[in-house]
């Protein structure tokens, strides 16, 4: 057991050797899938949210689509079955973008995760104080100050705690990367497990690691909570007594 | 029109993914229903294990986890028919799949569970014990129905992961729909178009289940009105 870490343990944490692997390459794939699919997702919230019921049903189809269907047949069509198209293969660009394993993952993931961040925020927009616009809108702010200043910060702060499910879930989903030939930290741990035959250390080892990321990212969140929405805790009885203003005798306040 | 032959390979394989995700439906339900009650117990030696059960499988990717037990489990069976002298055996990819699919959402419903158990009012169960019920009557009679409906949003979630996660378990060789449609496509070199047609049936059978999920909540909400907004 000591040999196989004292072997492997650079291929496990970030490279094999010849290329990035192992914690590196899933962490990459989580950061890049996680914030392409936020920064997507704000435009097609606020979409979805406006008046056009055309645009509205547009985007509702994609999330729901991407939300009732697996990741991994998502990743095989992306991967496998797009690549099958003649089109694409005759189109150098298209040619080069699908033969790479990277981008048919990252690709995939991205879409994915971006539709349920786009119904995570659907939803805290949603719930946004109806008082709070209409004031907004009464100080006669466009539409875009009012969803920037207004809407935005305060609807993102509300999908927090949902977003760290979120974060959580696609860093499950990562795991799909190895079909496609990304070499992952469950990638590593099935060819360890091939040269080695220590099934149940390797994938114990490869589920520690991802235990171990799932309380990094549980922590952050944490961390973050705190900060964000401070204002949300609930108020404790002393503080209150300690934040009246004390008027001094002979003040004109 | 090659490939219409394949349909029948295809519908296999859905019914096999249904068949594979309502099995595992019940061994998670009663899985996560044990588990709930344990952590409530408030016994050490029950909340203990019932804790790091569920902190560790909802931490671990359930791909990793069904890799991980699938191949032990394999391994181990291995090691004792060796010891017995006994033949070689497989474990049915079938049973494996529900068993790691079971295990692993038996935590997700756990939580769901322990959650809908303390939404329940408390006065209910001194009410019931109060009117002389048993413990195992107060849990039936009282408790019971008031959890279905408090869990009910949280399963129907559950269920809906479960069903995608079934996919899964193509890679550890269950010939569900994703791989009958895998199998298509490279003997008719139409990947994209049988692909396509395994999202399709992931799409209906989850539009499905939540329309069957909101008639079993509108029939179990029964005498709770909710708020009309």
């Amino acid at each position: 057991m000591i040999d196989l870490f004292q072997t492997y343990w650079q291929s496990f944490l970030w490279s094999d050797g010849q290329q990035w692997s192992g914690v590196a390459v899933t962490l990459m794939l989580l950061i890049v899938s996680t914030l392409g699919g936020f920064a997507l997702s704000i435009p097609l919230a606020l979409g979805r949210v406006s008046s056009s019921r055309a645009l509205s049903a547009v985007i509702w189809l994609y999330t729901y689509t991407f939300r009732t269907t697996p990741l991994y047949v998502q990743l095989l069509i992306i991967y496998s079955g797009l690549y099958s198209l003649e089109f694409i293969q005759n189109t150098a660009v298209l040619n080069n973008f699908f033969r790479d394993a990277y981008c048919c993952t990252l690709l995939a993931f991205v879409l994915n995760e971006c539709a349920y961040m786009t119904e995570i925020l659907v939803g805290s927009i949603r719930a946004s104080s109806r008082g709070e616009v209409e004031a907004g809108k009464a100080f006669g702010l466009s539409s875009t100050v009012l969803n920037l200043k207004v809407i935005l910060p305060s609807a993102l702060r509300r999908a927090l705690p949902a977003y760290s499910n979120e974060v959580i879930f696609m860093l499950h989903g990562t795991t799909l990367a190895f079909t496609a030939t990304v070499p992952d930290i469950l990638k590593v741990a099935r060819d360890v497990n091939a040269e080695t035959y220590a099934t149940f250390t390797t994938y114990g080892l490869a589920s520690l690691l991802y235990l171990l990321i799932s309380f990094g990212i549980i922590a952050a969140f944490h961390r973050s909570e705190k900060r964000w929405l401070k204002h949300l805790r609930p108020r404790k009885a002393e503080a209150v007594s300690t934040t009246v203003p004390l008027i001094k005798k002979g003040s004109y306040v | 029109m090659q490939w219409l032959e394949y349909l029948p390979l295809i519908a296999k394989g859905a019914l096999s993914t249904v068949e594979l995700a309502l099995v595992a439906l019940l061994l998670a339900l009663s899985l996560g229903l044990i588990t709930a009650l344990a952590k409530l117990s408030g016994k050490p030696w029950l909340v203990v294990p019932a804790q790091i059960y569920t902190t560790l499988i909802r931490g671990v990717p359930d791909l990793a986890l069904m890799l991980l037990i699938f191949y032990t489990i394999q391994i181990g069976i291995n090691q004792i028919t060796d010891k017995l002298m006994l033949g070689h055996f497989e474990i049915d990819p079938f049973v494996a799949g529900v068993m790691t699919l079971g295990f692993i959402y038996g935590a997700y419903f756990a939580e769901t569970f322990r959650g809908a158990f303390l939404a329940i009012d408390r006065g209910q169960a001194e009410a019931a014990s109060a009117y002389g019920l048993s413990g195992l009557q107060t849990f039936q009679k009282v408790l019971l129905p008031q959890l279905v409906r408090f869990a009910l949003p949280g399963i129907s979630n559950n269920w809906q992961v479960l069903v995608k996660a079934t996919a899964l378990v193509s890679i550890i060789g269950l010939s569900d729909l994703v791989m009958a449609a895998q199998e298509a496509g490279r003997s008719t070199h139409r990947t994209l178009m049988f692909m396509l047609l395994a999202g399709a049936v992931y799409f209906c059978l989850s539009a499905f289940s939540s329309l069957l999920l909101y008639w079993i909540k509108s029939r179990s909400a029964g005498w709770v009105r909710e708020a009309e907004l």
